[in-house]
């Protein structure tokens, strides 16, 4: 076995910054790196996928009557937009930039377990295909949300076996053996790969913040995957968990979903906050506030995050204690969080800023997630909740999280480190229009969603009361420019990688142990493990981040 | 054990990539320790839906269902609790090179975790209610079935391990495989542990 590890890293060091073939992305390749990329296109495709059925379900409700399509294949819309956009785009775009940065990060040559790495991406594309596929099922695909709530999710209208909920609940399943096997990987990597000196107070933030995000990963998905197969056998078998008419208790199956699926949301934006983390102090030019506050807080929310999930079911005959308990359980966790926002803006103020297209996107994020913050505060408390359960406020308010903080969040990551993952510097001009588009789409098309909820029209409806109409217009034209706004992202990021120029290692001037080798990195990233001597972050200061800086890259010197 | 040998091209490399090199062999059983603590979830959820099901369901029992007979489930118990001990000598006596003494008590273990599927195969046939019958059918199918999937995940791994004993040099680089497979018996007897109480025991 070693003999043959062994044979095969001479091989691939003999052959380093070698030519970087396209081929590649399509094979089964076990280097963190293309991997990372991998994803991360994989998932754009997806997003894509998702963004189209958005723009069906805007084009619905940009009139009160329902006349684009048929009630069903609305359904099925809003459905499959939040499961594509959810298991297909957000989970897979950030495991691709914690692929590919994680390891670079902590000074590793590659994951804990490469190969594993690789069957968990490729699981993608499988339940990727498995949930389209679910338009050619009978009855054609899930109609039930992206909750599949019992009893809408045992309806089977079809009567067929192999129907559109049971692709749904396979591909749910795929996607999540795949991001079990993905969090064992990406923990193993953080605690037992890092390089010499890079103690657990030294990794950078979005080290910290993936390392937590996936060990909710672990705890959570598998109550996910119980009731999962709990609602696959009360559809195919006849068995009585969730079904009321047999005696079953479908709230039962709400507590599995939500034990897992609100934890998602911070599997979620805990890495969008390491991406802020890592890139004010860059475009401000100083050390970030709090480093080890803004360290701790991931874990606090970890540990608070397996007990909210309540706060989805104010509405679902939950007890008074209960709402009470979880209502300040759900508050309490907006303390970590504003630590964090905090220590970004005491990074930001004062420091020497650089509006790159990348710093934008933060900004715009970090804007856009405090104003989700601020719903979000509003619906933890039970009275408010129960007011607008179920209505637009509440799409609105996650919208702004999803969309507001993450999708602009993984913006900036793409551009920050495009340079690094490609070689070549993306056109500025571009991503600045980019930017522009998607800001005033995303609050064109998400803030009416407040004023619409508090109204009381509910969420996935097709037709509304035409009082409705005005936001409802005003949501759509921003959603259409949201869509716009991905062309000018795809024209850069396509032509900036055949022939943009050429990127230097540190293009930004970061501190980091990424921006110390080539742009990309070699196969392995590293001849020589760095040994690190200083904290993270040090903007302003003196002390090199690594003793062996200049002999990290032997084999690229050669070449 | 012998994962410290050093091989002669690894020589080459710096101190440091040594230090790494052996390091990603030990990362195989961190992860695997992870993996179980996850799976271990799945179970939970599976005993807290139980204990809800159990705690407010009106009409427990199927009509014409007693209770669950104790006697073969008991037996069951004892062989596979026991089976937990003999893997342990199994693995004693690799640890001290013996490998026939290693490959007895490794089949015996295979043996017994073979005995309590099919005890479990026999008390299912001899069931009057199925999983189709209310929360208490289902429950009690998806716990024993879930648990014996595991059972005989085990006694697969631990055939194929016993075929690998047999490969020279299979053990040059440790014995993570044999180590991971007895940590996953003891696991899997563990939750049979609770099963046992929450489903017999408690009726």
């Amino acid at each position: 076995m070693t003999n043959v590890l062994v044979d095969e890293t001479s091989n691939n060091l003999n052959q380093p910054g070698e030519p970087e073939s396209w081929r590649r992305f399509f094979t089964f390749s076990t280097d963190h790196k293309v991997i990372g990329i991998q994803y991360i296109v994989t998932a754009f495709f997806f997003f894509l996928v998702g963004g189209i059925f958005a723009m069906v379900i805007r084009g619905e409700l940009i009139t009160p009557e329902a006349d684009l399509v048929d009630r069903t294949v609305y359904n099925a819309m809003f459905t499959l937009h939040g499961t594509v956009m959810l298991f297909l785009w957000t989970f897979p775009v950030l495991s691709g930039l914690a692929n590919y940065l994680v390891p670079l990060m902590i000074g590793a040559r590659d994951m804990a377990f490469p190969r594993l790495n690789a069957v968990a991406f490729w699981m993608v594309p499988v339940f990727g295909i498995v949930l389209m596929g679910s338009f050619l099922a009978p009855g054609g695909p899930s109609q039930a949300g992206w909750w599949a709530y019992p009893p809408v999710s045992l309806q089977n209208p079809s009567g067929a076996l192999i129907n559109g909920q049971f692709l749904w609940l396979l591909a749910v399943a795929l996607s999540g053996v795949s991001s079990i096997m993905g969090a064992v990987n990406i923990v193993t990597t953080i605690v037992r790969m890092r390089a010499p000196g890079m103690t657990f107070f030294r990794m950078p933030i979005f080290v910290w913040a993936v390392m937590s995000a996936q060990i909710i990963q672990l705890f959570g998905l598998p109550a996910l995957t119980a009731g999962a197969v709990m609602l696959l056998f009360d559809l195919t078998l006849g068995t009585a968990f969730f079904d009321p008419i047999k005696g079953g208790d479908p709230i039962l199956f709400q507590h599995f979903f939500w034990f897992y699926s609100h934890p998602a949301v911070y599997v979620i934006i805990l890495p969008i906050f390491g991406i802020f983390s890592e890139l004010f102090p860059v475009y401000a030019r100083k050390p970030l506030f709090g480093y080890k506050v803004v360290a701790i807080s991931s874990l606090v929310i970890v540990a608070l995050s397996a007990v909210v999930w309540v706060h989805h079911m104010f509405a679902s005959g939950t007890p008074g204690w209960m709402r009470m308990l979880f209502m300040f359980s759900t508050m309490l966790i907006s303390v970590p969080t504003g630590i964090k926002v905090f220590a970004w803006v005491a990074t930001i103020w004062g420091g020497k800023i650089r509006l790159t297209s990348a710093m934008l996107f933060a900004l715009g994020g970090l804007v856009m997630f405090v104003f989700a913050g601020i719903t979000g505060i509003m619906l933890a408390s039970a009275p408010m909740d129960i007011h607008v359960n179920n209505t637009y406020f509440v799409v609105g308010h996650f919208h702004y999280v999803i969309f507001g903080a993450t999708v602009m969040g993984v913006y900036a990551a793409l551009y920050h480190w495009f340079p690094k993952m490609t070689g070549r510097m993306y056109n500025e001009g571009l991503g600045q229009l980019h930017f522009v588009l998607t800001f005033i789409g995303a609050n064109l098309n998400f803030f009416p969603m407040h004023p619409l909820g508090l109204e009381g029209m509910p969420r996935r409806v097709a037709s509304y009361d035409p009082e409705f109409a005005f936001w409802n217009v005003i949501a759509s034209i921003g959603a259409f420019l949201l869509g716009m706004s991905t062309l000018p992202f795809i024209l850069n990021m396509v032509g900036s990688w055949v022939q943009g120029e050429k990127a230097p290692d540190n293009p930004w001037r970061a501190i980091g142990i990424e921006w110390l080798v080539s742009s990309p990195p070699t196969h392995e990233n590293f001849e020589v493990l760095p040994i690190v001597v200083s904290d993270p972050y040090g903007y302003g200061k003196s002390d090199p981040l690594v003793s062996n800086a200049d002999a990290l890259e032997v084999a690229h010197e050669q070449h | 054990m012998s994962s410290t040998e050093v091989d002669p091209v690894v020589s080459q490399q710096t101190a440091v990539e040594v230090a790494h090199e052996h390091e990603e062999t030990d990362n195989r059983m961190f992860g695997f320790i992870i993996f179980l603590l996850s799976e271990s979830v799945i179970f939970l959820s599976f005993f807290v839906g139980y204990i809800v099901y159990k705690t407010t369901t009106l009409d427990w029992l199927p009509a014409g269902v007693t209770g669950l007979e104790l006697r073969e489930p008991a037996i069951n118990t004892v062989v596979l609790v026991s089976s937990s001990f003999v893997i342990y000598f199994a693995e004693r006596y690799l640890h001290r090179e013996n490998l026939w003494g290693f490959r007895a008590f490794w089949l015996l273990t295979m043996a017994m975790g073979s005995y309590f599927l099919y005890g479990q195969a026999v008390e299912w046939s001899s069931l009057e209610f199925g999983i189709t019958d209310g929360l208490f059918g289902g429950t009690f199918y998806l716990l024993t079935g879930f648990h014996g999937l595991h059972v005989l995940t085990g006694v697969i791994l631990q055939l194929i391990m016993l075929g690998r004993s047999f490969i020279p040099g299979n053990y040059d680089n440790g014995e993570f495989g044999v180590a991971a497979t007895s940590l996953f018996w003891h696991f899997v007897d563990v939750i049979w542990i609770v099963l046992f109480l929450l489903i017999y025991i408690w009726q």
